[in-house]
């Protein structure tokens, strides 16, 4: 998953400041890995340094200062650009995937459309390896089934979430 | 019918947004398709999308509330009943996921009979029939009814049948829906295979990737809507 679209897609509400992006991660995406701190700001400068966030102001505080952050519109090209590209079918895809349906239904994208598009990529390599099966021997017919079982499961996983679609929305955006 | 809408270019059945309702129910809410000659197009979506409705609509079947439908230059609602039967019986075949065989004829009856109720002598039809049994791996079925082959196998007789009279467009909805995996494959395989030979168009309506997957591109159909996903990726 990445860690940097993922955080320019929460700032699309809003602007927020470093530890606001960590809770909002978490409570989101981090069910089971919840991001450092040294993660969100060596990202964050990072998305600076890229001209895709600004400083939109800076709190001084007893301890270090608190920067917030806000999008640049080159980072709201950025986050389109990515949730518009499908994700290379690949085994354990699920949590990029889970992240940029639910990152595009918070900024209010079209999360069909981005299923329909991965759906499609799915089933590309799925012919190419159909093709190769029936061209190949025995091996080659058991190779290319595992890789068809994988990605038919991720496609089952695609055709769910699209049919809980409006409770997905409703959940996270509550 | 009344939207009207030019044909892509060399597609041989085209349709432009297509409506149709069954009550207080919406089935298609403006769905448009085309194919090409010898292209398999996949028709996916969830249950109760309004993919079959699609499939009996491009096939002359249903016919659509509003939208227009063009079968080789030709506007299928200027076609009257009869015009349309004779269409369905010598320009498409088709194939369903249950019960299309007769199962008081024997596999080759079954095969032959479109060219029989096409007026060709029993001799000459069930020589085609037989012809289509061996390329579809039947053949050693001829004798036997329906009720004594497997779902795999009488699948295959259905498949025959249906490309007996050579049709320009095939229409399968889930063909593969009752059988096993391998079954299903071979089906597919042995489907796609024979229809390519003959360059007939494939419309294909599953819910299955696997079976998707043997298509040359898929159109989704959800919520009546239809979207073409290679005109759009």
């Amino acid at each position: 998953m990445s860690i940097g679209h993922t955080l320019l897609g929460l700032l699309e509400s809003g602007p927020r400041h470093g530890y606001d992006l960590k809770r909002a991660f978490d409570e989101k995406f981090g069910h089971d890995r919840p991001l450092h701190y040294g993660q969100v700001y060596s990202t964050m400068s990072r998305l600076l340094k890229n001209g895709l966030v600004e400083v939109d102001g800076i709190e001084p505080g007893g301890g270090p200062e608190r920067k917030r952050y806000a999008i640049t519109d080159a980072g709201v090209t950025d986050v389109q650009q990515w949730l518009a590209t499908p994700e290379k079918p690949e085994p354990y895809l699920q949590s990029t995937l889970y992240t940029k349906v639910v990152l595009a239904l918070l900024t209010h994208r079209n999360a069909a459309e981005l299923l329909d598009t991965q759906r499609s990529e799915h089933l590309r390599l799925m012919r190419i390896l159909t093709d190769r099966k029936r061209q190949g021997d025995l091996a080659d017919q058991l190779i290319c089934d595992h890789a068809l079982f994988h990605l038919e499961a991720d496609l089952r996983w695609l055709e769910l979430t699209a049919a809980r679609l409006d409770r997905l929305a409703e959940a996270v955006t509550r | 019918m009344t939207a009207t809408a030019t044909p892509p270019a060399g597609s041989l059945l085209t349709a432009h947004d297509l409506r149709k309702a069954y009550g207080p129910t919406t089935a298609l809410d403006g769905a448009s398709f085309s194919i090409h000659p010898g292209e398999v197009v996949a028709v996916m979506g969830p249950s109760g999308s309004g993919k079959s409705t699609l499939l009996h609509c491009l096939a002359g079947i249903v016919t659509p509330d509003s939208g227009s439908i063009t079968y080789s230059g030709r506007e299928m609602a200027t076609m009257n009943d009869s015009q349309r039967s004779a269409l369905r019986r010598s320009e498409f075949g088709f194939v369903f996921q249950f019960g299309q065989l007769v199962p008081e004829l024997t596999c080759v009856e079954n095969v032959a009979l479109p060219l029989r109720l096409n007026g060709t002598s029993r001799k000459e039809a069930e020589r085609a029939a037989l012809t289509w049994m061996e390329r579809l791996e039947v053949d050693g079925l001829k004798g036997k009814r329906p009720g004594e082959v497997s779902g795999g196998q009488g699948q295959r007789v259905a498949v025959a049948r249906a490309l007996v009279t050579n049709p320009r467009v095939l229409f399968a909805d889930e063909p593969t829906g009752a059988l096993d995996s391998l079954n299903g494959e071979r089906v597919m395989e042995l489907l796609t295979e024979a229809a390519r030979s003959t360059n007939a168009a494939v419309v294909l309506v599953t819910h299955e990737a696997r079976v998707a997957a043997y298509s040359d591109r898929e159109v989704v159909v959800r919520d009546g809507k239809s979207r073409d996903m290679e005109r759009i990726v």
